[in-house]
Order: structure tokens, then C-alpha cells, then sequence
């Protein structure tokens, strides 16, 4: 066993054994009952990780919370929100440090349930190994499958089989000997590396960090032994170079550097760089640091790069060696887990965080979803909280990227929800699609600039949005007519009349909006191509579609027009009946009774049919093009 | 620079300047809580080695609750000085003319009132819409569970049963108008790395740190040092001199010393592998009840 700090060493071999520390990080998976956070509690403890005034405070908390009966209860150190004292439960990640003199450790500990799939992916991300409990006495279950899966997912190589509670079999080396078989059949479908099996007791201390002579049979290392141990660097730095840039450094305009921390490999002063997206290439300069130039840099140094020529980099951007350069495409196929109440929609637009840079995206297609119990594919629409499944992405710009498996840094992403702003999904990359590769946009001569003179307009988008019998197409039919006897070139897109053919498919679920939405405002742009003015009338009841519709076309061509009547009005006028049947409970997700209508917030112009007479509110809509300049006076 | 660091303080430190520059690249009105203790002076020597050769593209801010001690003030004006950083100093003027002190108002109403509340006016006056901190996971219990970027509400609060799921070095800074961040750059360190990064890059820390005699009275078990006369003095107490130094420094009423010898670095990291109490023992401000520091830390605090 190893020389722990329980002493103060002399200074000079204080110095020597800080010099040569490296850093492990780990997950731990298991749910309250394996032990997970006494075995977390035991190797704080034993590490003399514990102060006096904090196993005071939980000698305290024992007697108020504990589970283990009389004595401390090691899982209150970790436990560490109030809720979860109370609950006897782990709900969020919990990031534990402890070191002895060969490593320091930063311990993931994780809940273990199905509904906190994503506290564990987010523990998994940065770990380099696991530890799976299993109760001894339960063996290999459904939820150890899981915690496997989702370590396998993030890439982590490198599993320790805890069997726990060993004593409670009798210290049974064929109990112990059935688990590690049926775990070895298991994972032989997943991704690992190495497994490690090793029977203890978390509560008695049996194997944990000090071996036991109830365990005559094993002849293996103690946990901490082999976490001290175990090699787990999969070597970065003999990967191909990935600088993500991340901050450009002008202090003053003779010093222009590139800010950013090295993905992987390693980068010297002289290396040919190209800059992933444009393929423009030049050499390292220096490399500087507030210590001095750096002669190299590796895989996880934290540096700023000169380059020798004046090569247009902004945050974002990727260099990498000529010879072997990320992918650059704008579609790729991912894993992805879902972490937001909202479900995924697909076509819906969120932003894409990989590496430094952030650009709007779209999920494509959903191929399948994974039972993460089965690892069974299950035909899906959309994904909900803590589900996992197999994407097609596409970004509206293209970007530089690894598969996930080849390059964890420059293969990962997050999804952002654009409406609350919160992490809505983790996703690894898996690979470019070619599709994205092979397709090009072709330049027609006559333009959209050439089309729009020819028509004396500016074209545009006017898109209403409003519930059911609102007054859209009442208002956008006059504000047409209106437009016509000024000479102005319009369509008029209405929600009833597209879901006659185009749209003919598509029901009235929230998926099934969204991609209605989708397909009338890429209709929309190609008249803004030819030129035209486009009124649209759709309910389009979710703010993420209108700003999906906002973003395809250019800045200044969307103008949101929001036809605010109350619903009470809506229902009074019902002109086709269908309010009456709705609230009978005969038409299911009717936007207003069944189905929510996400007011705009920000719209260009907001109509309140109450307040005026119909022709008075078109006049509104005509001043308002004059007054954007789309048409003339 | 000194002596070359480990591998695992040179990942903690890439890692620190990594995050430092992720706000200074995705916020609009950064700014770094310096509290002037040794995890401030950490964290701005990485701001220094961060943005070099510029300067950190953001100021300092020191909520001063006029209770610190005087030599942390002096390091304080000193150390931006040496740096050539800016630095904003508030104190909560509306607390002062109330009156509010350790002394006569208790640790919780001083706290709340001159560093809770301080450090919110601050934030509002500037349109700050992210901030530093020097916080580490490994201090406290609620601390283990905290995100690197930790989102506020409007009202700075903060809500730990919803916060934003932090996987990778991918942070997700998006917010709203009258929203923020606070950001912990040394999350993963703990008080041991801090100590020996201090030796081996030869960090500044205020010498209140190394052991002097000094004079105390022990109160309900602290030693408390008696800066200067507003620390009124019970009948039977008398100052004595006694060879302490003190491990965390907050308010002189409210932060205990423990005797000691260490007069250098490398007696004070020595001191602390052989110790048996956490740091935080020494401040009256986190014991007065269990989970305290969730809720302060709910009600703003950093």
C-alpha cells in the first residue's frame, strides 16, 4: 500500500514527490444502495482527506440523517445539498478531490437512477475511468448495463468493477467469480479498454485502500493501489495537432497571437499550420508565455501561437497540420443525449458549441433511439429528457471537427435551446456526412439583387402569426390588395391552403408543426429569391420556428407581424366551427385550447384587432413597409 | 517563476486559463472578484498569464466591507499598483450610515448586509454580466456541486436544483439581458495545489499568512485578532501576543488564527499535510447552521 500524507514529509521530498504527481480523473456509478458515496466517504477517510471539524459536523448530521445505524455514516461527506441529506439520495454531480503521494484525484460522483442519465454523462465527460459498483449480492442488473453504456458512450476506456459488499456474501470468491463473468460477457459489446474486478466492503474498509484477510482468494491490488497505478493517458499528443482558436491576443499593433489551449499534439516553433476552414497556410512564429517562449507545446498546454504571416483567424477557427486537417462540413452524424424538459424537435433550430466555436443547428433526421437498459434501437420522433439517440446535424455554417472516438476535444458539442438558453443537449461526433461534401451551391447569373430591380421592390418576408380566427388572412388579404394597387409583386402563403398539398402529410403534433413550419419558410425564401413580397399566415404557435424562418432569410427581410386578438374574441367569432369542437375535446392540440401559443416577444409590429377597424391596421402594415424602405412612398 | 510545476498543477493551471479566457472571449462586461486572500492572488496571477502580453481584459472588484485588516488593504492597493490592473473598490455606504458591524450586528447581518448585498449593488451599478470568483469545490459541501459557470438569476440568486448540465471544457455562457454568470476558474484546485502553485511560481500573498506575534484575545475557542480599536474588549480580556498566522482572511472580528511557526511557504504547506482541521474552521461566518453556506450562497453570496 502506498505512504500516504498522514505525516508531514521533509521539504526536499515534498518537492520531488509534488514534481512527479500526475492527475487522475474518475467517475464513480452505482445508486445509493451499491454504497457509492461511502465508498467515497472511505477513500476521503482513509486518505485523511477528512478534517476534525468536518467529521464533527457529520458525527451531527449521523444521528440526524444517517442510515447505517449507530457510528458515522461515511455517505454524509459527500452528500453535499440539503435536499439530498434529507432524501438519503445523490441527485446532482459532486466533483471530490483527494491525493496521495503518487497521484492527485479528482473524483466524478454521480447519481446513479435512470432520470439522472445526464448528471452521469456530464460526470463521464471529463473522466478517464470509471468505477461501476455492483452489490454483491445482487450481481450484474439492468442499471450496471446502463452505467457501462453511458461510460462506453463518453469514451471513457478504462472500467474498475467494484464488487461491494462483499461481506455480506461471506467474502464468497464464487459469487465474486459469477459477477466478473457474466460483467466480461456483458461488456464485451462495448468499448473498453481494460476491466479491472476487485471484491470490498466500502463500509468495513475490506480492499478500498488497505487489503483484507477476509479475502485469502484475491491476490489483486486494493482500489487505491490500482487507481495509483493504472495507465490511462491515451497518448494526446501523438495525435494529430488540433489548435482551437479561442481568444486573439492585440495588446497593441505589433503583436497579433492566437489564444487557445492545445487539443492534441504538439505544436513547435517552424510547424507548417493550415487554418482548417479556409486551407490558408503559414508557420508557428512563437510560442509565448508570460514564462518565456516555449521551444514546445503539448496536447492540453494553455498557450498563445504567432504565426509568420498575416492570415485572417478569428475565434473559432482550427489550425492543424496540412497533412492530416480536421473535417470540414456543415452535416455530420452524432450521438446525442437529451438533457431539457422541452423535447428535441427535429428542424428546429438550436446553437451548436463545439470546441470555441457557436453557430445554429439543426437535428436533421433522428435515426433511432437506444434503450439504455437494452441498448436496443427503438424508432423515434422526438427525444425526451435523458434519452440517447443517433442524429443527423446540420450546422448553418460549415465547421472543423474529429470523430468523437479519434479526438474528444474536437469532437464534442453541446446543444443550447435558443428560447431558455439552457443546455439542451451533450452530442459526440461520429462522422462527416458526405452528402454535405458532394452538394454545392451553384451561382446563377441572374441574381436576386437583378430580380428585385426588375420589380422596383425590396423583397421580404411579412410573416402573421397569431391564434386560430386571430384576423390573419383578413388583415394580409387587404394589406395584398393594398400592395397590388401599388404595383408590388406578393404571394400570399395561408396555413389552410398549404396543408391542401404541399404540407398535405403533415398532422397537427408538435413535431408535425414544426416541420410545417419548416418546409413554408424555405417556400418563403425562394420567393424572397425571385424577388417578391411573401405575406404568410400561420398560427406557427412556437417562437424557435419564427426564428428559424427569421434566420434563413436576410437581415431586414422578416418582419413579424403579431395579430394579438384575446382568445375569448377568438372563440366568440369561431368562424369555422372548429374552437366549438375543440373545447368538446374533439380536435386534440388545438393551439389556444390543447396545444400552447408562444406570444412573440419582439415582433416588428403587433396588431390588436380589437382596437381598429381591419382596413386602419393594413394602412399600419403599408406605413411600416415604407418605413423599412421595402417599398417606395 | 521558480521551480517547474508538476503535471497535475499544470493541467489545473491550462485548464483555469482556459475558462479565464472562455468569458473574456463570449462576455460583454467581465469582471474579477478579488477578495485579496491567497485563491485571489492565484487567480489573478493566472489572469496575468492568460491574456499576456495584454493585460487582463477585465477590472478587479473588491467588495470592502471596512472590516478587512489593514495589511490585506495595503496589498491590495499595492498588488494593482505592481500589476497595473484596474481596480473598483465598494463598500455599501447605505450599510455604513445604517451602522452595520461584526461588533454590533452579529457575523450574519454584517455578512449579508456589507458582503451579500455589497457585492449585488456592485454588480448592478456596473452591468457586470460575469464574474470570478476564487471559490474552490474542495471548501465546502454545496461548493462539490456548484458548475464552473454558475448561472444567477436577475436577482443573483442562485438555483442549485436547476443548474445548466457542465460536460467537457464546453461552457455554456448564453444569457439574458439582466442575467449572469459567476465563474470559478479554480474549481478543481484544492487548498494544497494553491499553496504549492504559490511556491513554485512565487505568487505575492499578504504576510498575514505567515506566522508574527500578534496580538489576540481567544474568544468561544478562536483566536481573534484585535486590528484595531473598534474591537471592543470584554472586561476580562487583555490582548496577548501570541505567534499565530491565519489560514483563510475575511474580517479581523470574524476570522480566527492558529498558533504557529510557519514563517515561509514551505513551513505553511508542511503545517497544513499535518493538520486535522479544514480551512474554513477558522471562519465564524459558515458554522451557524447546517447548510449555511447553500443558503447564503442561494441569497447571492459568493
Amino acid at each position: 500500500m502506498s505512504q500516504l500524507f498522514a505525516t508531514a514529509p521533509s521539504t526536499a521530498a515534498l518537492a520531488d514527490a509534488v514534481s512527479r504527481k500526475t492527475l487522475l480523473r474518475f467517475i464513480t456509478c452505482g445508486s445509493v444502495d451499491d454504497g457509492k458515496s461511502t465508498l467515497i466517504g472511505r477513500l476521503l477517510y482513509d486518505t485523511k482527506l477528512i478534517f476534525d471539524d468536518q467529521l464533527a459536523a457529520i458525527e451531527k448530521d449521523s444521528k440526524k440523517y444517517g442510515t447505517t445505524g449507530p457510528g458515522i455514516d461515511l455517505a454524509l461527506l459527500v452528500d453535499g445539498l440539503e435536499a439530498e441529506r434529507e432524501q438519503g439520495i445523490t441527485i446532482d454531480v459532486a466533483y471530490r478531490y483527494f491525493a496521495t503521494d503518487k497521484r492527485t484525484f479528482i473524483v466524478a460522483d454521480t447519481p446513479g437512477h435512470e432520470q439522472y442519465t445526464r448528471n452521469m454523462a456530464t460526470g463521464a465527460s471529463t473522466a478517464d475511468l470509471a468505477v461501476i459498483l455492483i452489490d454483491a449480492r445482487k450481481g450484474v442488473l439492468t442499471q450496471t448495463r446502463r452505467h457501462s453504456f453511458i461510460c462506453s458512450l463518453l469514451g471513457i476506456r478504462h472500467v474498475v468493477v467494484a464488487v461491494n459488499k462483499i461481506d455480506l456474501v461471506g467474502y464468497s470468491h464464487v459469487v465474486f467469480a459469477e459477477i466478473e463473468q457474466a460483467y466480461r460477457e456483458f461488456a464485451a459489446r462495448l468499448n473498453f479498454a481494460s476491466i479491472t474486478t476487485i471484491p470490498m466492503s466500502a463500509l468495513t474498509g475490506a480492499n478500498v485502500t488497505a487489503p483484507s484477510t477476509d479475502l485469502p482468494w484475491y491476490r489483486g491490488p486494493t482500489l487505491l493501489q490500482h487507481l495509483e497505478g493504472v495507465e490511462v493517458e491515451a497518448d494526446r499528443r501523438a495525435q494529430p495537432m488540433r489548435f482551437p482558436v479561442q481568444w486573439v491576443n492585440r495588446p497593441n499593433l505589433d503583436f497579433r497571437g492566437f489564444a487557445g489551449t492545445l487539443a492534441s499534439g504538439q505544436v513547435r516553433p517552424g510547424d507548417e499550420v493550415t487554418v482548417a476552414a479556409s486551407g490558408r497556410s503559414t508557420r508557428i512564429a512563437r510560442i509565448v508565455t508570460m514564462d518565456g517562449d516555449l521551444d514546445l507545446a503539448e496536447a492540453g498546454d494553455s498557450v498563445t501561437l504567432t504565426l509568420e504571416d498575416e492570415v485572417d483567424i478569428a475565434r473559432g477557427d482550427v489550425l492543424a497540420p496540412a497533412a492530416s486537417r480536421p473535417e470540414v462540413a456543415n452535416q455530420f452524424a452524432a450521438n446525442i443525449i437529451w438533457m431539457e424538459q422541452e423535447p428535441l424537435i427535429p428542424g428546429r433550430s438550436y446553437l451548436l458549441k463545439l470546441a470555441t466555436r457557436t453557430t445554429p443547428a439543426t437535428v436533421t433526421a433522428l435515426k433511432y433511439k437506444i434503450d439504455v437498459n437494452t441498448l436496443d434501437q427503438l424508432a423515434a420522433k422526438t427525444l425526451k429528457l435523458n434519452e440517447i439517440a443517433e442524429v443527423n446535424v446540420e450546422t448553418s455554417s460549415a465547421l472543423a471537427f474529429d470523430p468523437y472516438a479519434e479526438n474528444r476535444e474536437t469532437g464534442a458539442f453541446i446543444l443550447i435551446d435558443r428560447e431558455t438558453n439552457g443546455t439542451a443537449a451533450a452530442g459526440m461526433v461520429l462522422h462527416g456526412l458526405r452528402r454535405a461534401t458532394n452538394i454545392h451551391r451553384h451561382a446563377s447569373t441572374v441574381d436576386r439583387a437583378a430580380r428585385s430591380a426588375l420589380k422596383r421592390q425590396k423583397p421580404a418576408v411579412l410573416w402573421f402569426t397569431g391564434l386560430s380566427a386571430s384576423g390573419k388572412s383578413t388583415v394580409a388579404n387587404l394589406v395584398e390588395q393594398k400592395l397590388a394597387v401599388r404595383g408590388q409583386h406578393t404571394m400570399l402563403l395561408d396555413g389552410d391552403n398549404v396543408r391542401f398539398g404541399l404540407n398535405k402529410d403533415l398532422g397537427f403534433t408538435d413535431a408535425d408543426r414544426v416541420e410545417n413550419v419548416r418546409r413554408v419558410g424555405e417556400v418563403a425564401k425562394l420567393f424572397v429569391e425571385s424577388g417578391t413580397l411573401v405575406l404568410c399566415c400561420f398560427i406557427s404557435p412556437f417562437e424557435a420556428e419564427r426564428r428559424m424562418v427569421r434566420d434563413l432569410v436576410g437581415e431586414g427581410e422578416f418582419v413579424e407581424i403579431f395579430v394579438d386578438t384575446p382568445l375569448e374574441t377568438c372563440i366568440a367569432r369561431d368562424p369555422k366551427g372548429l374552437y366549438r369542437r375543440a373545447l368538446a375535446g374533439e380536435i386534440p392540440n388545438f393551439t389556444g385550447v390543447s396545444s400552447p401559443y408562444e406570444a412573440p416577444k419582439n415582433a416588428e409590429l403587433v396588431l390588436r384587432t380589437a382596437d381598429a377597424p381591419i382596413d386602419a391596421l393594413a394602412d399600419r402594415v403599408i406605413d411600416a413597409l415604407i418605413a423599412r424602405g421595402l417599398i417606395e412612398n | 517563476m521558480s521551480t517547474p510545476l508538476s503535471t497535475h498543477l499544470k493541467r489545473l493551471e491550462a485548464e483555469s486559463i482556459h475558462i479565464l479566457r472562455e468569458v473574456a472571449s463570449e462576455f460583454k462586461n467581465p469582471v474579477m472578484l478579488y477578495s485579496i486572500g491567497k485563491d485571489s492572488s492565484v487567480m489573478l496571477h493566472l489572469a496575468m498569464k492568460a491574456f499576456y502580453p495584454a493585460k487582463p481584459p477585465f477590472p478587479l472588484l473588491h467588495v470592502d466591507t471596512t472590516w478587512k485588516f489593514r495589511e490585506m488593504i495595503r496589498f491590495r492597493d499595492e498588488t494593482a499598483k505592481r500589476l497595473g490592473v484596474d481596480l473598483i473598490v465598494h463598500v455599501n455606504e447605505d450599510g455604513v450610515r445604517r451602522g452595520v458591524s461584526p461588533v454590533a450586528s452579529g457575523s450574519n447581518v454584517h455578512t449579508q448586509v456589507m458582503k451579500t448585498e455589497g457585492l449585488r449593488q456592485a454588480l448592478d451599478k456596473y452591468g457586470f454580466d460575469a464574474a470570478f470568483g476564487g471559490a474552490r469545490r474542495d471548501e465546502e459541501k454545496s461548493r462539490a456541486k456548484e458548475r464552473v459557470f454558475s448561472f444567477r438569476s436577475e436577482n443573483h440568486a442562485w438555483d442549485p436544483r436547476n443548474q445548466r448540465p457542465e460536460l467537457w471544457s464546453l461552457y455554456n455562457t448564453r444569457i439574458r439581458p439582466g442575467e449572469s454568470i459567476r465563474v470559478f476558474p479554480l474549481s478543481n484546485w484544492t487548498e494544497l495545489d494553491v499553496w504549492q502553485y504559490i511556491l513554485a511560481e512565487d505568487i505575492p500573498v499578504v504576510p498575514l499568512y505567515f506566522a508574527d506575534v500578534r496580538p489576540v484575545v481567544e474568544r468561544d475557542g478562536a483566536l481573534i485578532m484585535r486590528d484595531d480599536e473598534r474591537l471592543p474588549l470584554n472586561p476580562d480580556e487583555t490582548p496577548e501576543l501570541r505567534r499565530v498566522r491565519f489560514r483563510t482572511l475575511g474580517c479581523y472580528p470574524l476570522t480566527g488564527a492558529i498558533e504557529s511557526d510557519a514563517t515561509s511557504l514551505e513551513d505553511i504547506i508542511a503545517e497544513m499535510l499535518a493538520s486535522t482541521t479544514s480551512e474554513r474552521q477558522g471562519r465564524l461566518i459558515d458554522s451557524d447552521e447546517a447548510g449555511s453556506m447553500e443558503k447564503k450562497k442561494r441569497e447571492g453570496y459568493f
